[in-house]
């Protein structure tokens, strides 16, 4: 056995707690179901635009919050504008080798398309007047310039987090590269599983919906897959994982990822609660799952 | 730009007094207290435990002795920033808060800090934390003021043994190789530097003498750059969002197939 520890061990947790975590989930909300809902525009199809219209809808409130949560952790809250402009010379402060200061001007720059977006849907459903906003939605040129554009902000957003992890000296985190693709397709995920949920709260259960289900069981089926990978690529750190929230770890596996999955298989499980039982399964999982990765690597 | 200027401590000479701490703290006005709550805890005669905002000198006090204590020795050694030349927590700041200095050590600017924090996780050493007080990120600035006033840093000026030496980088690795040397003709074969040469974050601006391995000392056998996972974790991320786009879009695309088929279908 290899006696010299990782040299990650010997670092300090940054205590990025409860409120990252949550700002893990609700970003990965945020730039999945913008996603998500762009690509059911591009598609074109008249009776889901009320579902990319729910998209838009909890994207919109998810940015906001994402914005309020990392401000909020902050040892200094009110100079969060130190991220954009340098406070000594008042010049833009953006270093491309830094995913904390690329991942600012992402979120600040998502969140104008995410608006845009929000604004088009408030026309859409008549409840607001002003028939410019139109524009900003595809099936025209500029809205689906702009659908394009804002999905890949929105992706960068859902794992820029999981790189920004990797680009640490922490155990687990700084481990492994595959963190960020971890991110990304488990914000895929719980997006598509909210998306689900909240269609049928809402009555807005469109043809697409039954897609998003079955989409979704593939990018489950790929997030175990890439979980596994992940797990694998720590090597010797993988030991970390001997502890309560290896435990936690397992039970994301077993309920957020192989139930679902069992549930879409077998429709008649459930009945009719089955599709929502997945989902709800599914977002748990997301939630459980960076709550594990966050916390864990600081208790070692 | 003045030359590179820094630390050599010889741990072998420190004989644990911490005057290093008390100048540290009375120089730089750290509270004794972290945010009011009393953090002194007994581990060995090591009562500050660790590097953290409020302390920018740390002596640990490492116990090697037999179960029955009769053989033993003790391992002193006085822990400061390292000022590394590649400087993780430099790299990191997406505020450039953490700025190089004329002497070529690493330092906080406390107003243009917003504590984030990533600097802490990026520090291979654990050297940066919060301060309560500030609500910043706060470690050694080896002085940076009393270097600006031709003085030499507070820590060294009150070390008893010249464990901790300030000086010139050249002169300071001349030196302790010379004491190297010194050793091993005593018969102490163990005894090696940590951080002086390059290959090393660039060097260790604040490097040692140690006569263990490194992990014994709480300090990393071989402490990395954050970035190394920068290039690989954004391509894996990209090939994540690649094939979430493809399944996504197979699985939009199929739907219009399937009902293709079903209006086919007599």
């Amino acid at each position: 056995m290899n006696a010299v520890p990782s040299s990650t061990y010997f670092s300090a947790p940054p205590d990025w707690g409860w409120l990252i975590t949550l700002y893990f989930f609700f970003g990965g909300l945020a730039g999945g179901c913008y996603f998500l809902a762009v690509l059911i525009d591009l598609f074109d199809r008249p009776e889901d635009r009320p579902l990319a219209r729910l998209g838009y809808y909890i994207s919109f409130p998810c940015i906001i919050i994402s914005g309020l949560l990392l401000t909020l952790d902050l040892g200094r809250p009110l100079r969060f504008w130190h991220m954009l402009i340098e406070s000594n010379t008042y010049r833009p402060m953006f270093k491309y080798w830094s995913p904390m200061s690329v991942g600012s001007w992402a979120l600040l720059i998502f969140g104008i398309f995410v608006f845009l977006a929000f604004l088009e849907a408030l026309v859409e459903d008549n409840r607001l007047a002003w028939a410019g906003a139109r524009k900003f939605r595809p099936p025209g040129v500029l809205g689906s310039v702009i659908a394009v554009i804002g999905g890949l902000f929105g992706f960068y957003v859902a794992g820029y987090t999981g790189v920004l992890l990797a680009v640490t000296n922490r155990p687990i985190w700084s481990d492994t590269p595959l963190l960020g693709m971890l991110f990304i397709v488990s914000a895929a995920s719980i997006s598509a599983a909210l998306m689900i949920l909240l269609a049928h709260g809402s009555r807005r259960t469109t043809p697409g919906v039954a897609v998003m289900h079955r989409l979704d069981s593939w990018v489950v089926a790929l997030e175990f897959i890439v979980l596994i990978a992940f797990l694998i690529s720590l090597g010797s750190v993988f030991r970390a994982w001997l502890s309560a929230w290896g435990l936690l770890l397992l039970v994301v596996i077993l309920l957020g990822m192989i139930l679902p999955l069992a549930l879409y298989w077998r429709k008649e499980w459930l009945g009719d609660r089955n599709l929502t039982t997945s989902a709800a399964l599914v977002l748990l999982g997301g939630f459980l799952l960076r709550l594990v990765i966050v916390f864990s690597a600081q208790g070692i | 730009m003045a030359e590179p200027m820094g630390f050599y401590t010889d741990t072998t000479v420190c004989i644990g007094c911490k005057a290093c701490e008390v100048a540290c703290k009375e120089w730089n006005q750290l509270p004794s207290t972290n945010g009011g709550l009393n953090t002194l805890r007994g581990n060995s005669y090591d009562n500050t435990r660790q590097l953290d905002g409020i302390h920018w000198r740390h002596v640990k006090f490492i116990e090697q002795f037999t179960e029955d204590r009769k053989d033993g020795r003790w391992l002193l050694m006085s822990d400061v920033c390292k000022h590394c030349v590649h400087a993780a927590c430099l790299e990191v700041c997406p505020t450039n808060a953490i700025v190089r200095t004329e002497f070529d050590t690493v330092v906080i600017q406390s107003d243009a800090c917003n504590g984030c924090r990533d600097c802490i996780s990026a520090c291979p050493f654990g050297v940066i934390e919060i301060n309560p007080a500030s609500g910043t990120a706060q470690k050694c600035t080896l002085c940076y003021d009393r270097l600006q006033g031709g003085l030499e840093p507070a820590c060294s000026k009150a070390c008893p043994t010249q464990s901790i030496q300030f000086g010139t980088i050249n002169d300071l690795k001349g030196r302790a190789q010379k004491r190297v040397e010194q050793l091993h003709q005593a018969g102490e074969k163990r005894a090696y530097l940590y951080g002086a040469d390059e290959k090393m974050l660039g060097g260790l601006n604040s490097f040692y003498l140690l006569v263990d391995k490194p992990e014994v000392y709480g300090l990393p056998p071989d402490p990395k750059m954050q970035t190394r996972n920068l290039q690989a974790g954004s391509w894996f991320s990209a090939l994540g969002a690649v094939l979430v786009g493809l399944m996504a879009i197979i699985n939009f695309r199929n739907r219009g197939a399937d009902e293709n088929a079903r209006e086919e279908r007599p």
